[in-house]
């Protein structure tokens, strides 16, 4: 369950595949939404969607990232270099600030005039009203942008796994599939 | 002769207060004012919402209505329809544009006295680029002196502006193609 010096448990790989899945699917789902049509059906379904499901996920992230603290953290791969080693703790680093970013400009679009978020039909997300002026535009923009950011970051994370995979043929990407080693 | 002229002078500025209009600025510091809009949501109701920041002077002369001018200018940002995820599409380039079209504002070219304290306020109202002449359907509400040592004169006015006349695109629906703007103006004179 727990990770290892030299491999991730099934806590942290069912934490990243989990994560992973939901934001590719919150970025399609988000670039879609905004485009819909008054009078699509899912003009306000998709929306609703969209912020259950984020809410969600920022549960699961403060969950992931406390797991993080407690749990060992595997080593980095012998076969990487210094600069590999560096560029990868710093991404993965920044990409937890970019999801946090990407919550917190969510979450306060929609509460921007005091306004709760309902999840899932089933209870609401208490809002804390504004805290800035044009509150909306201006987490929006953030929410927008940190998004770009953080899915081309994971783009690039994604295509150094796979390099390190099919290139390098080390142990990087199969880590984070599970393989015991 | 020079005395006459001296003292006619001196009549003359005494009594053009009174004989002229008089200029009055739009009380939206204490909020005696406010531009709001409605416009139908599906055809089955109506939405409201107004323009919070905005500014002017008119000046007005009950002897001579036809006279008035009137001046105001509207920070299109904003617009409250008490919802800030509606407000924050409203702002977009969907429909107002507002990061592009950052000011919208009206501007009399002439006013009509249809009598019994109504008037057509004719001018030029500048919306989203787009700038056109409208008709504006005013009453006056009253005048007269305020409790503080003051002096005030209201009026009320409506007027129907179809989306696509000022190039924003009538993405709503057939039956929310137009908005209607209902006025209240309260001055306090200078």
């Amino acid at each position: 369950m727990r990770n290892s010096e030299h491999r991730y448990g099934y806590w942290a790989v069912g934490f990243h595949w989990l994560s992973a899945l939901t934001i590719i699917g919150l970025f399609g789902l988000g670039y879609w939404m905004v485009g819909l049509d008054y009078y699509s059906g899912w003009y306000k379904t998709a929306p609703a969607l969209h912020k259950s499901i984020g809410l969600s996920l920022l549960v699961v992230t403060l969950c992931r990232m406390i797991w993080r603290k407690i749990d060992t953290q595997p080593e980095a791969l012998q076969g990487h270099t210094k600069l590999e080693q560096k560029a990868g703790h710093y991404t993965h680093h920044f990409l937890y600030f970019l999801m946090l970013v990407v919550f917190v400009s969510g979450y306060m679009i929609s509460t921007a005039d005091g306004r709760g978020i309902e999840v899932f039909e089933l209870f609401t997300v208490p809002g804390f009203g504004p805290l800035l002026e044009n509150q909306e535009d201006i987490a929006g923009e953030v929410h927008e942008y940190a998004t770009y950011l953080l899915v081309g970051l994971a783009l690039l994370h994604a295509c150094a796994a796979l390099k390190h995979h099919f290139i390098d043929k080390d142990e990087t990407l199969k880590r984070m599939l599970g393989n015991k080693r | 002769m020079k005395r006459v002229l001296l003292g006619s002078l001196l009549v003359a500025s005494l009594l053009s207060p009174l004989a002229s209009a008089a200029n009055y600025t739009v009380d939206d510091k204490g909020a005696h004012a406010s531009i709001n809009f409605k416009i139908k949501h599906l055809g089955y109701s109506w939405l409201t919402g107004r323009f919070d920041g905005f500014k002017g002077q008119f000046s007005y002369d009950p002897a001579n209505v036809s006279a008035s001018t009137i001046n105001i200018e509207i920070d299109p940002k904003s617009i409250n329809s008490n919802h800030a995820e509606r407000d924050k599409h409203l702002k977009s380039g969907d429909f107002l544009d507002v990061e592009k079209f950052t000011r919208a504002s009206f501007s009399s070219t002439s006013v009509t006295d249809k009598g019994n304290g109504h008037m057509t306020v004719n001018g030029d109202l500048n919306l989203h680029g787009v700038s056109k002449e409208i008709s504006i359907d005013v009453l006056k509400v009253g005048e007269g002196k305020d409790p503080w040592g003051g002096y005030r004169a209201g009026f009320s006015g409506t007027v129907k502006i179809g989306l696509e006349d000022f190039g924003i695109p009538a993405k709503l629906g057939p039956a929310s193609t137009h908005v209607e703007l209902e006025l209240h103006i309260e001055g306090i004179r200078q």
